[in-house]
């Protein structure tokens, strides 16, 4: 086991914390109610530090049309909103694309808790502001403490005014929080006055919701939460440094979620226990034989709390079981939870006997955990109905039942005189249990009645009546009944567990089969194909997977094949890949979009994106599918990773084949060839060059000195092409550089007089010695190849302000004008002078290496005198001003 | 008729040892052979010649693991390179090589080195506390330059690397060498500072300053004063 040394800063503490410092800081101004003056606090701060030099705009500010409020406006830049057509009508809202572009310091944004236009960018204003914060951009907000999500409902409860826009807790736990206070009694007073502005919801109460006893609760609230806020960031601060012995330890909080209506107040429960303990906290749903028979209400409910509990932070898990309390209880164990949080339903004594209840289950089973139990409202019949109906299964069981009874009654008529009428009721046994466990319990009911009625009628004296004298006759019918539920209901129960367990087994089976197909395919495009095809047929839903081309976000493959995309679509997409984010229909961005987007991330980056799609436009993924799509996700990701990396490889191993020839040609050009050649030069030394064959040996020398130049060139052209230039920048002194290159080009020079124009106050130039070196040498070659013997040369180096320039000009012919810059081609050579010998490559030497050190190169006519003008140009960034080391 | 000073060639290309050792014969020196790391070595150890001319590339053995053990020999090391080998010719210097000659050489080139080379050898028995080229007078003792007679300030750093160089007169100091030495180990990477203080001894030694003779530069190695100009 892995201990920790308490006195060390958690990593996760840091980490968030580090997060927290790159992201813009929030500012929230919480009040207790309407009018408390939070909008004008949040101003009135906002221009202190206007007037503090910092750049502060506004966002978005609601000043109701008070005079008051709009002087405070005044002195501040504001962002024009943005227009949105709706329905005829022209809505504003905030526009974070122009605060964006604006990028100030501080944005005073109003009413955190607003719900936005349809068709914004997000639903909700919070969201926006979330963006904001991630840019780095710091805001204000203001919002009232029942619009704080985890308090909503305490607060309907005894203002009885429920408001359906909230906000995350977890935007005010990472936020600095100010309460602006006023005494309920002043409040009153400016409401009386007029000076309040109510809102559109709470004018509908507003008698009640602004009683003395409600304000001072809200007021209560709003002081609680602020104070928790604080608790909780200092104790975040100490986790992260080095305070022992603040670790709240090892709470773990598990939430039971169902289909249930009113499960969310369970879920905002478990939040503020979790928050309270500093827990993390799970929100378990558990998958049983029942769950099959849910409707489309009881679906959408339970997605909603699910979606409930991950937006204010739970992690969710699914746990197929057979009860629910055994599922709870092999969650509670999994996770070693602490802290249980039920919901005791208000069912009927009939649903109970049928099904257990939960709490009792579970009471009876845990150890050591404390449970939290909440009670529920009372479940109305109309959503169990409509899930029965469902599964309404036509009147030929009915008929076929009744077949049984009469071929039972036949049978029954056949054994009468062998076995006697007190045992012929069990055979009715047969048909009962036959027609409950093949169609439910409603048939095998009639199958009871059925059997009863017919043994009554062909069996009992009186026979062929339908009287009942034996008391018999009764219990044979309470027992046929009681066959016919006990049997329904436990065929009912194997049945429903079978394609329970056949739909896991399909899906396991799926995704297995999604795994070999991915760990076959060997390209990014059949990765995508395999990913669309597969993921389409087990989630039923059309897919597409998105990769990016050149910046463009283009689709790699889709299932059923598509070539194009919607506007929004993209931008959903593009969302997702650049935020790492789901996004588009059922997210919390861009949801207009038909797609939900996926991110599919991976070691090297988003690689691209999984779009979802249903073509009825409904919710892509419900929520019991979402584990099933998190596994396939994950697989997805994982298989583009591989095939990154494996083309990674692939590639490296061409350019380590491609460098190793690269390398046996350098070398054997180097080695090899030079090898010989330095013999050659030593043994033309070595001869005494007097007599006549003093000319002789002069031309040997020469001529392997050229050879010697050429092999160089031909190392260095290569060198340049095929990018294996290793360019080692130094920070260089030109007057070094010039006179090294002349002192090497003497020889070749001969009589030419060379004249250094190069002030030794010049900054120094960042370039590779050796680059700069063979630059210089081909620049003195061509002198001496194209410029009479005994003309000067002039090397001169210049400092305008833009740079530095250093010139070879000669006293040649000069260029043929208009083609100067093509001279810097490969094999250019001016016209007619292939008699002074040279491969051509010599200035296509000069650019390549300039080119390799960022310097540039120009070839020109000189103006005074006939000549060329080569110069080579270091721009600014390049110089370095002489510093003078320590003394 | 030699002059009795023996020299080591070691260099695995048979045509290239001939003629080193024919142009260094015929001024007098009594000049070896070695065409591998292994023969080279145990002639070092049998021979102790004054000066190895050594090729890096040897057949059997890294050419450079021999600069080591042949100045524990107490012989000069002269590095025969091929071309573009900076970074090599920096390595060999760094290991106490005392010079290298670029292939193809000039054989007059390679003489003049050689003598360098063995010249420094002595020097390093017998250190001078007055050194003097051309008409530069450099005197340890009083830690003073003259030119023609003439006192020169020099600033403490500009000193010590005037000095430097002048100790190993002809031999090319490493760029690292000479920042670790006068500036320290940390600064070993601040070539510019070296460049701003060479700018400034040329500036008071040099006739043009643009066109230096006295302290070369070897690109992307280091400096070198000039041996040639040394009495």
């Amino acid at each position: 086991m892995i201990t920790r040394d308490p006195d060390r800063p958690s990593p996760d503490a840091l980490l968030r914390l580090a997060k927290r410092e790159a992201r813009g800081r929030l500012k929230i101004f919480l009040g207790a109610a309407p009018g408390v003056g939070k909008t004008y606090e949040m101003l009135r701060q906002g221009a202190e530090r206007l007037r503090g030099g910092l750049d502060v705009v506004i966002g978005i500010v609601e000043t109701h049309g008070r005079s008051e409020t709009e002087a405070l406006v005044e002195p501040f830049e504001v962002i024009p909103r943005r227009e949105l057509d709706y329905l005829g009508r022209t809505l504003t809202e905030m526009d974070i694309d122009a605060i964006l572009a604006r990028r100030p310091a501080l944005v005073l944004v109003d009413e955190l808790a607003h719900t936005n236009a349809p068709a914004s960018r997000h639903p909700k204003r919070w969201q926006d502001v979330e963006e904001l914060l991630d840019r780095g951009v710091d805001v204000l907000t203001t919002i009232n403490i029942q619009h704080v999500e985890s308090l909503n409902d305490v607060v309907a409860g005894f203002t009885r005014v429920r408001v359906r826009e909230t906000v995350p807790d977890t935007m005010l736990e990472d936020a600095e929080i100010e309460i602006v206070d006023l005494p309920p009694d002043e409040l009153i007073e400016r409401l009386k006055a007029g000076k309040v502005y109510v809102p559109h919801e709470a004018s509908r109460a507003l008698g009640h919701f602004f009683s003395k006893a409600n304000l001072s609760a809200l007021r209560e609230l709003a002081l609680r939460r602020a104070a928790q806020t604080v608790d909780a960031q200092m104790l975040e601060e100490l986790r992260a440094g080095t305070a022992p012995g603040t670790y709240a330890g090892g709470e773990r909080v598990l939430v039971a979620v169902s289909e249930q209506p009113g499960v969310e107040i369970l879920v905002r429960t478990a939040k503020r226990l979790a928050d309270a303990l500093h827990a993390p906290w799970t929100a378990v749903h558990v998958e049983t034989p029942r769950t099959e028979r849910f409707g489309p209400g009881d679906r959408e409910q339970l997605s909603s709390a699910l979606g409930l509990a991950s937006s204010l932070g739970a992690t969710l898990a699914t746990v197929p079981a057979s009860s629910v309390a055994a599922g709870l209880m092999a969650q509670i164990a999994e996770m070693r939870a602490t802290q249980v949080v039920l919901g005791k339903s208000r069912r009927s004594w009939w649903f109970k006997l049928r099904h257990g209840s939960v709490v009792e289950d579970v009471l009876r089973q845990v150890d050591g955990v404390a449970v939290h139990l909440l009670p529920m409202a009372k479940v109305t019949q109309q959503g169990r109905r409509a899930a029965a109906a469902t599964r309404e299964i036509g009147w030929w069981p009915y008929l076929l039942s009744i077949g049984f009874v009469a071929l039972a009654t036949a049978a029954a008529e056949l054994l009468d005189p062998l076995v006697g009428v007190n045992a012929v009721d069990l055979i009715y046994l047969v048909p009962v249990l036959a027609a409950a466990t093949l169609f439910g319990l409603r048939v095998g009911l009639a199958a009871s009645f059925a059997s009863a009625l017919a043994y009554n009628f062909f069996f009992l004296p009186p026979l062929y009546t339908l009287t009942i004298q034996d008391p018999q006759n009764v219990v044979t019918l309470f027992v046929l009944v009681g066959v016919a539920i006990f049997g329904s209901q436990l065929a009912g129960r194997l049945r429903s567990q079978a394609t329970l367990g056949a739909r896991s087994a399909r899906e396991n089976a799926a995704l297995a089969a999604l795994a070999q197909t991915l760990a076959q395919v060997s390209d990014a495009a059949s990765t995508a194909e395999a990913i669309c095809s597969e993921t389409a047929r087990l989630l039923d839903v059309s897919t597409v997977v998105l990769g990016r081309r050149e910046g463009q976000i283009a689709i790699v493959g889709a299932h059923p094949p598509r070539d194009s995309l919607g506007a929004i679509d993209i931008a959903a997409a593009d969302w997702a890949f650049n935020h790492g984010e789901p996004t588009g229909c059922d997210t919390g961005t861009l949801n207009a979009s038909d797609w939900q987007y996926h991110p599919l991330k991976t070691s090297l980056g988003i690689l691209a994106v999984l779009g979802i799609a249903r073509d009825d436009g409904k919710t892509p993924v419900p929520s019991d599918r979402a584990i099933l799509l998190a596994t396939i996700i994950g697989q997805a990701a994982l298989a583009h990773e591989r095939i990154w990396l494996e083309n990674d490889v692939r590639e490296l191993s061409v350019l380590n084949e491609r460098d190793r020839l690269r390398a046996t040609l350098l070398s054997s050009i180097g080695h090899d060839l030079r090898t010989p050649l330095t013999a050659v030069v030593a043994a033309a030394e070595a001869l005494p060059a007097v007599g006549e064959y003093a000319l002789t040996i002069e031309t040997i020398r020469t001529e392997a000195q050229r050879l010697n130049r050429f092999f160089d060139d031909l190392v260095d052209m290569t060198r340049i092409e095929s990018g294996a230039l290793n360019v080692v920048p130094e920070a260089t002194d030109l007057t070094d550089a010039v006179s090294v290159a002349v002192h090497d080009m003497r020889k070749v020079l001969g009589e030419r007089r060379v004249q250094l124009t190069v002030p030794p106050d010049l900054p120094l130039v960042l370039a590779d010695p050796k680059l700069l070196h063979h630059i210089l040498i081909n620049l003195l070659d061509n002198v001496a190849k194209y410029a009479g013997a005994g003309t000067p040369v002039t090397i001169e180096a210049r400092r305008p302000p833009d740079g530095l320039i250093l010139s070879v000009l000669d006293q040649g012919p000069g260029l043929p004008p208009g083609g100067e810059q093509a001279l810097f081609g490969r094999f250019e050579r001016v016209e007619g002078s292939d008699r002074v010998g040279g491969t051509g490559l010599g200035l296509a030497i000069v650019k390549g290496f300039a080119d390799a050190m960022g310097l540039g190169v120009t070839a020109s006519n000189r103006a005074d005198v006939s000549g060329a003008c080569f110069s080579i140009i270091f721009p600014n960034d390049g110089l370095i001003s002489p510093r003078q080391g320590p003394a | 008729m030699t002059n009795g000073i023996h020299l080591l060639v070691v260099d695995d290309e048979p045509a290239i040892r001939r003629l080193v050792r024919g142009a260094l014969t015929r001024v007098g020196y009594d000049v070896s052979e070695a065409g591998t790391a292994s023969e080279a070595l145990s002639h070092i150890a049998a021979r102790k010649p004054a000066l190895v001319l050594l090729d890096l590339g040897l057949p059997d053995r890294d050419g450079m693991e021999l600069v080591p053990l042949a100045k524990q020999a107490a012989a000069a090391v002269l590095i025969l390179s091929a071309r573009n080998a900076t970074a090599e010719k920096v390595t060999a210097l760094d290991l106490g090589a005392d010079d290298y000659v670029t292939k193809p050489f000039d054989t007059e080139e390679l003489k003049a080195r050689v003598r360098t080379c063995l010249r420094h050898r002595n020097y390093g028995a017998a250190p001078k506390t007055v050194i003097r080229v051309g008409e530069i007078e450099i005197d340890d003792d009083k830690r003073s330059v003259s030119r023609n007679g003439e006192q020169l300030h020099f600033t403490r750093k500009e000193y010590d690397l005037l000095s430097e160089l002048a100790r190993h007169a002809g031999r090319v100091l490493t760029h690292a060498h000479l920042l670790r030495t006068i500036w320290g180990p940390a600064h070993e990477k601040d070539v510019e500072y070296l460049r701003v203080a060479i700018r400034a001894i040329r500036l008071k030694l040099e006739d043009d300053a643009s066109d230096p003779q006295f302290i070369r530069n070897e690109l992307g190695i280091g400096y070198r004063l000039d041996a040639d100009r040394l009495d």
